[in-house]
């Protein structure tokens, strides 16, 4: 009798112990105050301005009579046209051209090195100042692009920025302009990391040139060139400042894209609501892309 | 016989030199390629850049003819900027001060924040320290641009409209992700005996992350700087919706602003604009190196 009264209270003070060095890990109770300490400015900045807004958003586009109006409004049916051509066009081009132009960059020679300073230009210059310029070059009348046009050929260039499809094919045009040299370092280191006994032995091998890239060069890039793309399709989703800048999303609102549909709607017309629901209509693309993408990550950290 | 080697010398000699012509044929064809390919590039690159040069350099009347080079160089635009001379410009250095003072505190609370994290997470291996990791990367591949809406409704409750520090808050929760992965990375690097040693000769936690750990992450300290900096200068979106008083004010909604009226200066804008550009290019041509270093760790990896 004594002795099992003593067992049962003995046993939750053993199962609150094991409880606390489950929490705590290896460490010290001091040591464990300040690593949770570390933590918490992270966890507090996490919740007020991450978690919060996303619970706060999927409150404010809950309704589905949000999603019905949503649907109907003749804006919102180019600006899903548009984004998918701006993601399909953007991402594809840009990708494929920083795989080759990271081949180009592996040639040696001090003119390479050089000639990478200037390339990277166009990402260091902040967007706005750039994205701004090449909106006036874009300019019917006055602007550098048909200046040069009539100038070398006597061609009466078009009004790029009145036209719809002009207008979309310069903000493309710009975004690769601003972020193939980006992706061109990323893919660059990705094959300055491949050993050089790898590369060597498929040289004595006779793997060169083509034959070099598609078996050997290649097949070790892909997985990076996976996760650049798929990366890539997410920054672009949610670009707001090359439309913005370069077409202003123009003409008469044919050139939105679902980053700035959002913000027209909730600021423009101000119905908040509907401008989230713009953003919430991307999920069903972006959920399956973060869920590949988070286990791509993953895999990527473990390997090396 | 004698001419019979002769000859046979001779058709050596010819195939010889019909290889080494072969292999000089391709190394010109090469070098040609190379040359153009570099000229493509360059005029590629520099056009927009130009562009923006060009116009900075055109007295105001002349903007609007056609021409593709400047008629009279002139650098009255950029002493315009300088010295706030056009009604646009009334705000300048104001508005660049507090473009100024928001790339500093973006990048001292990513650096301080992410430090600190990563030390906790990466060092201490504090318990459930992968799930702090796991939803940071969440926000890493959240467009920051689809929270705009709701983080505005937000900062109107917090009260923190027309405040320097909502943009701060919000750009430092977009770019501590990042900080995370970098750190960590660069992190595996340095032994964990270092701090166990420390820990056995009585280092409390914030000597060893003060006196070991910093020292040692200097290097991802600049590259992460670098990145959370630049972040903050490219960044419109936010700054856009939430800084829209006179005080608050940032270069780059001033020079939206620009944008949007019919009567634009466009040789001030250009000048503004190089001016605010000046900045982080020469941040990022002095850190290149390990900014490139940081990236490929973070950037790619997650």
């Amino acid at each position: 009798m004594n002795g099992a009264s003593v067992v049962d209270i003995a046993r939750p003070a053993i199962r609150r112990r094991t409880l606390a060095r489950s929490l705590r890990g290896t460490l010290k109770g001091g040591e464990y105050t300040w690593a949770l300490a570390f933590v918490v400015p992270y966890i507090a900045v996490f919740v007020a301005f991450v978690a919060y807004p996303v619970v706060y958003g999927l409150w404010m586009g809950s309704e589905a009579s949000l999603y019905r109006e949503l649907f109907a409004d003749p804006i919102y049916q180019s600006t899903v046209v548009n984004t998918v051509l701006y993601l399909a066009l953007g991402v594809n081009i840009k990708m494929f051209l920083a795989l080759l132009l990271s081949g180009f960059f592996m040639r040696p020679g001090w003119w390479m090195k050089a000639l990478l300073l200037i390339f990277v230009l166009p990402w260091a210059v902040p967007q706005i100042s750039t994205f701004i310029s090449i909106h006036w070059m874009l300019n019917g009348e006055w602007g550098f692009l048909n200046n040069v046009l009539y100038g070398l050929f006597h061609i009466e260039g078009p009004h790029w920025l009145n036209d719809r499809w002009s207008a979309l094919g310069a903000v493309i045009v710009s975004h690769i302009w601003k972020w193939t040299p980006f992706w061109t370092l990323i893919l660059l280191a990705g094959r300055m990391a491949i050993p050089l006994e790898i590369r060597d032995t498929a040289k004595v091998d006779g793997a060169t040139g083509l034959s070099g890239f598609v078996h050997i060069t290649f097949p070790l890039l892909a997985n990076l060139y996976l996760i650049c793309t798929l990366l890539s399709t997410i920054f672009l989703l949610g670009d707001f400042n090359a439309v913005t800048f370069v077409s202003g999303a123009g003409p008469a609102n044919q050139g939105h894209v679902l980053a700035t549909i959002g913000i027209r709607n909730a600021f423009e017309i101000a119905q908040p609501r509907l401008g989230v629901a713009a953003v919430m209509s991307a999920l069903p693309m972006v959920i399956p892309l973060v869920i590949i993408l988070m286990r791509k990550l993953r895999t990527a950290e473990v390997q090396l | 016989m004698s001419t019979i080697t002769a000859e046979a010398r001779l058709t050596a000699a010819r195939t010889a030199s019909h290889a080494l012509r072969a292999v000089r044929r391709r190394r010109y064809l090469e070098t040609a390629g190379t040359l153009l390919l570099s000229f493509v590039l360059i005029v590629w690159t520099i056009v927009p850049i130009y562009n923006m040069v060009m116009i900075s350099l055109e007295p105001e009347g002349d903007v609007f003819t056609d021409h593709i080079w400047p008629r009279v160089w002139s650098i009255e635009s950029f002493w315009g900027v300088l010295t706030q001379g056009h009604w646009y410009l009334e705000h300048f250095w104001h508005q660049f001060a507090n473009s100024m003072y928001m790339g500093a505190m973006v990048t001292i609370l990513t650096l301080a924040i992410g430090t600190l994290t990563s030390f906790s997470i990466g060092r201490m291996r504090i318990r459930y320290g992968w799930l702090v990791s796991n939803v940071a990367l969440l926000t890493y591949v959240i467009p920051a641009s689809f929270l705009a809406i709701p983080f505005y409704r937000i900062m109107q409750n917090y009260g923190l409209a027309n405040n320097l520090w909502s943009v701060i808050a919000a750009l430092v929760a977009f770019a501590t992700p990042y900080a995370f992965f970098v750190f960590q990375e660069y992190g595996r690097s340095i032994p964990i005996e270092v701090d166990e040693s420390a820990r056995i000769d009585g280092a409390t936690p914030v000597q060893i992350y003060l006196r070991i750990y910093l020292p040692l992450m200097a290097p991802a300290l600049v590259a992460v700087g670098t990145y959370a900096m630049l972040l903050a200068w490219n960044e419109y979106l936010y700054q856009f919706l939430l800084l829209s008083s006179k005080s608050s004010m940032t270069v780059p909604v001033a020079l939206a602003q620009f944008l949007s009226s019919d009567q634009s200066p466009w040789n001030y804008m250009m000048a503004t604009a190089i001016i605010y550009a000046a900045p982080p290019v020469i941040i990022y041509y002095a850190f290149r190196r390990k900014m490139t270093a940081g990236l490929t760790v973070g950037g790619v990896k997650g």
